[in-house]
C-alpha cells in the first residue's frame, strides 16, 4: 500500500508538458534553438517566449532559427536577424543602451526618490518631537517597571 | 496644507501616466524598418505564376505594399477600403498574399469580393513577410521613390488612418 501511495506520488512528475515541441533530426542543435527561443519575445502572444509558444508566428520563428543554425549562423547573428526585422521589442532581456537606460535605471531613481523622502520625513518629525528628559524618580521607576516584567 | 497636497499630486501624475498608457496598443511594436531601405525580392505573381515582381521595379515611385492572406480575418474588414482605394487610383497598391497554402484560395477571394491590387505577389512560405517583420496580418507600409520604408501600419487600413495617416505621407512622398 506504502508503495503504491509513493508511486500515486510520482505520477505529476510524468504530467510535465515541457515546451512545444517540432520535429527535429539533430537533437543537439534543437536544444540549442529552444535556449535561445527562450530569450525572445512571441509578438503575437506578448508575454510567452517563442520557445513556448504554439502561435503560428512562434512556429516560423523556430523554424528560421533552425534553418540559420543549419547555415551556420552563431546565436548573436540570429538575434540580430530578428532585432534587426522587429526591434529590440523581442529580445526579453533588452540591452542597456541609450533608449532603454531610462527603463533600467527608474527603478532605482524611484527608490532613491522614496528613501530621500522617507529621511526628509523622519528627520522633520525629530524637529518637531522634542525628546523628553526623564527626571531621575521616573527613570526609576521605568527601571522597576521593566525590571518587574523579567 | 502641502503635507496634503503631496499624494494628490502624486495621484494626478500616476494618473496621468495611466491615461496615457490607456491610448498605446501593446500589440502596436514600433518597427526598426522604417526610415530603412525595403528589403529587396522577387516573388511570383499570384495571377500568373510564370512571371516575377522584383522590388527594385518600384524605384522612383512611391508604392504601398499591403500584407493579406485569405486566412486572415481583420483583411476582410479593410477589403472594402482597400477597393476604395484602388479606385481613386492615387497610389499603386501591391498585395503580398503572405503565408496562403495554396494560389487557389488568394484568387478565390479576390475573385469573389475584388481585386483592389494593382498585382499580388505570392509569398508562400512567409519568408519575405519575415524579411519585413511581418507577424499580424493585415500590415501596410509606405516605401519611398528610394526604396526606403517610411511608415508601417500594423491592423487594418481604416477610413480614418488611410485619411491622416496615409494618404498625406503618400501626397508628401510623391512631392519628393
Amino acid at each position: 500500500m506504502r508503495h503504491f501511495l509513493l508511486l500515486l506520488m510520482l505520477l505529476p512528475a510524468l504530467a510535465y508538458g515541457g515546451e512545444a515541441k517540432d520535429l527535429a533530426d539533430d537533437p543537439v542543435m534543437e536544444r540549442r534553438m529552444i535556449s535561445l527561443a527562450e530569450k525572445v519575445r512571441c509578438l503575437v502572444c506578448q508575454s510567452e517566449t517563442v520557445a513556448s509558444s504554439r502561435s503560428d508566428w512562434s512556429n516560423d520563428v523556430r523554424q528560421i532559427m533552425r534553418e540559420k543554425m543549419q547555415a551556420g549562423a552563431t546565436d548573436q547573428e540570429i538575434m540580430d536577424i530578428l532585432v534587426e526585422r522587429f526591434g529590440k521589442s523581442v529580445l526579453f532581456d533588452p540591452p542597456v543602451d541609450r533608449e532603454t537606460i531610462p527603463l533600467w535605471i527608474a527603478p532605482f531613481v524611484m527608490l532613491l526618490l522614496g528613501v530621500a523622502a522617507l529621511f526628509y520625513q523622519v528627520r522633520k518629525r525629530r524637529q518637531t518631537v522634542p525628546e523628553t528628559e526623564l527626571s531621575e524618580e521616573a527613570q526609576k521607576r521605568a527601571a522597576a517597571l521593566l525590571n518587574d516584567q523579567e | 496644507m502641502t503635507r496634503f497636497m503631496w499624494p494628490l499630486v502624486i495621484f494626478l501624475v500616476l494618473a496621468g501616466f495611466l491615461f496615457v498608457g490607456l491610448g498605446l496598443d501593446p500589440r502596436e511594436v514600433p518597427s526598426p524598418l522604417i526610415g530603412k531601405p525595403a528589403p529587396t525580392f522577387t516573388l511570383p505573381l499570384l495571377r500568373s505564376p510564370g512571371k516575377n515582381f522584383s522590388s527594385q521595379d518600384m524605384k522612383g515611385q512611391v508604392w504601398m505594399l499591403n500584407v493579406w492572406a485569405s486566412w486572415c480575418g481583420a483583411c476582410k474588414d479593410e477589403h472594402p477600403i482597400l477597393m476604395d482605394l484602388a479606385r481613386q487610383n492615387v497610389v499603386p497598391l501591391y498585395g503580398l498574399d503572405y503565408k496562403e497554402k495554396r494560389a487557389e484560395d488568394g484568387l478565390a477571394v479576390l475573385n469573389r469580393s475584388g481585386d483592389p491590387y494593382t498585382q499580388v505577389l505570392f509569398d508562400a512560405d512567409g519568408k519575405v513577410g519575415f524579411d519585413y517583420g511581418v507577424y499580424g496580418v493585415p500590415e501596410t507600409y509606405i516605401i519611398d521613390k528610394q526604396g526606403v520604408i517610411r511608415d508601417k501600419l500594423i491592423g487594418p487600413v481604416t477610413p480614418q488612418n488611410l485619411q491622416e495617416r496615409l494618404l498625406p505621407l503618400i501626397a508628401e512622398l510623391k512631392k519628393q
